[in-house]
């Protein structure tokens, strides 16, 4: 049997998640697939269009992993149009030429930007707004322009005047109807969006219907004219009043168009022809066409089980409600948001200091939601769009499910198991209660596990509260517990012996264990409440009391190695070292006999060294102005920075400055697990920063931040939490997140694992560490002054502690040294000896010694 | 076999271990408390073939003690030496004591 030949034409985000799809669904290699991808890179996410300008490379939107399309054997066409179609042959004629025969045809042509047909509409100096290349071009324009206007005051216009607003030009937005969002929102809440934009320094002008762009102005290169006789001046003009189905090609094929534009599809999403497929904004069902991705997402899915036969997955419509974020104003519409149904009534509630407005819309025997409309707080989207999609019964005063918590009632919260089992909790990702269930029961209990698993909760986030009671629900229904203890000596999560430990005020492991805990320890909680006694207490890590609850590394203060023995890395902050000092660390080295190498952290390790000569060795360099670098502790070790303004042509402020001033700052302090820092000092991003558990990258006007990336096993895209801050502000953020870490981690959870885990994502740590939501801010910043004051470098505390040097003799009742230590050259350098190197004769039981060394 | 005279126990710090040098071999001596109690098995992890285990956490594990190993944090059993995570890779365990007048004594 020959091979089915699949043609998709068009790869944008829901094209590729048709292909994505069918790959995950069956054997594509029995597959013969090509697909037209018109513009010059493959899918990448347009709904985050506009970071595209925080980010500035397209690579960080793209959706397809490296390798995808080549691994699955698909003919990937860049920058290739289909520009005809013989249904007859099904055959595709492309624009250079080739001919490509067809069984099944899938159209994902998406949709183009409407322009209305105003006068001089074609200038220059106008701009649409949907790909990458029209983001560059604005860009350049933007480069000699003072002021723009964005004509649209929809989702997608203010979604491209916030780029505007990036670009720093005078930002304007103006909209036909009488007020912004006219899809999503009611007067009042378009007209509360419309204060809180205007605050922000965008201007809005509604009503107003533009008759001509003409090239005429005074202060500006253009003057656009309004019908009610008023003008308005701007270097430049971006269109974005809608999208219209690309039709374009159905249309010469003559498949079925819908009234409104679009190819008429049926429910499986079958053109008029049974043999092509329309899916994503191209296509209309019911004579309707969608303008949102989850949607296309959706049509892409019922789509691949047709081809494969699956005729019970059906296209029903979609739901268009949205929760966004604009211009950083948190917007959220629910269903009939303009309260259209028949005998329907309203509760409001509008708190202008705040800028609060929400709106449900309920049915006129006030038992089911119709619909909502929230701005400034969408802390209500999810419980609500449930309650809407699912027909749950209101509580008997609905007026409730919005009211703040000042207001006195109790919130009637929606419990995970009022909601049916097909209830989508995810519409990103499409992911339904039953779905989470399933993962559940297949044993992934945490939220981080649920994410990666089924994906719920990975796109907007929106749903992440929900998705946690779902988990939750699930757990308890099953009768798992989930135990967050630290370990069989201690029934609490760490977070909980924290707090134990700071308001108790206990200040040894023996007291806690007889307060809190049972038995003796162990090799967990020993060296965690270790850690938490020196966040809180600042304890010297070599107190006597606790010198039995760390770990060899702390009590050494070095990195065992295989062998025993240990490295050697002393602190150069922001990675600078004088000449000077590098002479005595190269002399250190010599003397010593030390493996020499750069590390990953920018600085110089040191490996090999015996412990009875580590307090020599750092009494030397410590002599010479080094001092620890904290490499084998769970803290800070160091912050990578690019060489920066000062030197390099690009550089905008100074990295190896601020890098320095942090790692300094923060050095010493214990953390639940080690932390690293990365400062850039421009956005090509040479310290690669969004790759730390810190990463600060300058900006023309300051700092942006981005917390919790992590390289290693499994790399994390760390998020932005704050844009152009001046550098005290940074301090006091920094100090924050750091603290609330420390404060509220499980033990040895890196700061990536920690955030994956937090509910509300960065929304929520933002309204922590910026907002001071959980009001604990100038607690968080005091407790890391007291340990930012309380620093000492710990091997100049022991070197010059006559007691502490015993304990480095390698025998309590010899002075050897441990002679199974023992090195072989390598590399003009040496390395430790394996067993048979050292032991050449022995030929008997080396059945252990071959399991370490392979 | 005899006992020979190691060190004071005041020598040791309370939850914690040392190396000993007992004819010729390295033996790690723990002292878990501050009671007069010490345990001796071998200094060897034989996951490594490193004379570290006297550098282990000292743990507590199904109501035994143990020491986790600074390397890879395998365990083994303070009284006899068993690894808890693959008994194949066990060490030796030796006798010790504690006299009255505070003397650590090894039995090698």
């Amino acid at each position: 049997m020959s091979k089915l030949k699949l043609v998709v034409i068009g790869n944008g985000m829901v094209g590729h998640r048709y292909i994505e799809d069918l790959v995950e669904k069956t054997d594509v290699s029995q597959m013969d697939i090509t697909v037209f991808c018109e513009e010059p890179r493959v899918a990448y996410d347009r709904v985050h269009l506009s970071s595209y300008f925080s980010h500035h490379t397209a690579d960080e939107l793209s959706l397809v992993k490296e390798g995808f399309y080549e691994k699955h054997g698909i003919n990937m066409l860049l920058g290739e149009r289909a520009i005809n179609i013989n249904r007859e042959n099904r055959i595709v004629y492309s624009s250079t030429g080739r001919e490509i025969q067809y069984d099944k045809l899938i159209l994902a042509t998406g949709s183009f930007p409407f322009v209305p047909p105003i006068k001089g509409h074609e200038s220059k100096d106008c701009f649409v707004y949907r790909t990458i290349e029209d983001l560059k071009a604005i860009e350049a324009c933007a480069k000699n322009s003072k002021s723009g206007v964005v004509v649209g005051g929809g989702l997608l216009g203010l979604e491209a005047a916030g780029a505007l607003k990036a670009l720093g030009v005078q930002t304007h937005v103006v909209e036909f109807a009488p007020k912004l969002m006219a899809e999503q929102l009611d007067l009042a809440g378009g007209n509360q969006l419309r204060q809180k934009i205007e605050r922000m320094g965008v201007n809005v002008h509604t009503s107003k219907n533009t008759l001509e762009i003409a090239p005429e102005g005074t202060n500006a290169r253009n003057v656009m004219r309004f019908a009610d006789g008023s003008e308005l001046e701007t270097d430049f003009i971006v269109f974005s009043a809608g999208i219209r189905p690309q039709d374009k090609l159905a249309r010469q094929m003559e498949l079925e168009i819908a009234p409104r534009g679009g190819v008429a599809i049926n429910d499986y999403c079958q053109t008029s022809d049974e043999n092509i497929y329309a899916i994503g904004e191209c296509a209309s069902w019911n004579e309707m066409f969608f303008g949102l991705v989850a949607p296309g997402y959706k049509m892409a899915t019922v789509a691949v089980d047709h081809l494969l036969g699956n005729t019970e997955s059906k296209f029903e419509g979609a739901d268009m409600s949205a929760k966004l974020k604009l211009l950083g104003v948190k917007v959220g519409s629910i269903g009939d948001a303009n309260g259209r149904t028949e005998g329907c009534k309203s509760y409001v509630y509008q708190n202008e200091e705040q800028e609060v407005y929400k709106r449900l819309i309920v049915s006129q025997d006030n038992k089911k939601l119709l619909g909502a409309v929230l701005v400034g707080d969408t802390s209500d989207y999810g419980d609500l769009l449930q309650l809407m999609l699912n027909e749950i019964d209101l509580p008997e005063h609905p007026d409730a499910l919005i009211l703040p918590a000042h207001a006195g009632g109790e919130k009637p919260t929606l419990g995970a198991d009022s909601l049916p089992e097909s209830a989508v909790i995810c519409s990103c990702f499409d992911v339904t209660k039953g779905k989470i269930a399933q993962a559940v029961s297949e044993g992934h209990h945490t939220l981080a596990d649920i994410k990666a698993v089924t994906g719920a909760g990975t796109g907007c986030g929106g749903c992440i509260p929900l998705v946690t009671s779902v988990l939750n629900a699930e757990l308890a229904k099953s009768g798992i517990e989930v135990k967050s203890d630290v370990c069989e000596h201690f029934a609490y999560s760490r977070q909980e012996l924290f707090h134990l430990i700071r308001i108790e005020e206990i200040k040894t492991f023996d007291e806690l264990l007889e307060k809190y805990g049972k038995g003796y320890g162990c090799e967990v909680c020993k060296p965690l409440v270790g850690s938490i006694l020196a966040s809180c207490w600042g304890e010297h890590i070599l107190t006597p009391q606790l010198v039995k609850l760390h770990d060899t590394n702390d009590n050494f203060l070095g990195n065992i190695q295989k062998d025993g023995t240990y490295s050697v890395i002393p602190r150069m902050a922001g990675g600078e070292v004088t000449p000077q000092a590098l002479s005595v660390l190269a002399a250190v080295a010599a003397e010593y006999n030390l493996y020499t190498k750069v590390t990953g952290a920018q600085r110089i390790g040191l490996f090999g060294a015996q412990k009875d000569d580590l307090p020599q060795i750092w009494r030397k360099l410590i002599d010479a102005g080094f001092e620890t670098g904290q490499a084998y502790a769970k803290a800070l070790r160091m912050a990578k920075t690019c060489v920066g303004s000062t030197w390099c042509r690009y550089g905008v402020q100074d990295s190896v400055g601020l890098g320095s001033l942090i790692e300094n700052r923060y050095k010493g302090i214990r953390t639940p697990h080690k932390m690293k820092f990365g400062v850039s000092g421009c956005t090509r991003e040479c310290a690669e920063a969004q790759g730390k558990d810190l990463g600060i990258i300058a900006t023309d006007a300051g700092w942006n931040m981005y917390v919790c990336g992590n390289g290693g096993m499994k790399p994390r895209h760390a998020d932005l939490l704050a844009s152009d801050l001046d550098k005290e502000t940074l301090i006091k953020y920094i100090d924050r997140f750091m603290m609330f870490y420390i404060r509220t981690a499980a033990p040895l959870q890196r700061t990536s694992v920690w955030f994956e885990n937090l509910e509300g994502g960065i929304d929520y740590l933002r309204e922590v560490i910026v907002e001071d939501k959980l009001g604990i801010n100038a607690q968080l910043e005091a407790d890391v002054a007291k340990l930012v004051d309380e620093y000492e470098c710990e091997w100049t505390a022991t070197i010059n502690d006559e007691s502490q040097l015993s304990r480095f003799a390698h025998f309590i009742n010899s002075d050897m040294r441990d002679e199974n230590v023992v090195f072989v050259p390598e590399r003009d350098q040496h390395r430790p000896a394996t067993f048979t190197e050292k032991h050449p004769q022995v030929k008997g039981d080396i059945l252990h010694v071959a399991a370490t060394e392979a | 076999m005899s006992f020979e005279k190691i060190c004071q126990i005041s020598d040791i710090i309370p939850g914690t271990g040392v190396c000993a040098l007992v004819n010729g071999e390295q033996v790690a001596l723990f002292r878990p408390t501050a009671e007069e109690q010490v345990f001796a098995i071998s200094n060897t992890d034989p996951f490594y073939q490193s004379n570290v285990l006297s550098r282990g956490l000292i743990c507590q594990h199904k109501d035994e003690l143990w020491v986790a190993s600074p390397l890879k944090k395998q365990r083994f059993n303070l009284v006899t030496g068993v690894c808890m995570e693959d008994e194949s890779f066990s060490v030796k365990a030796y006798q010790a004591r504690v006299t009255a007048n505070g003397d650590v004594e090894v039995a090698a």
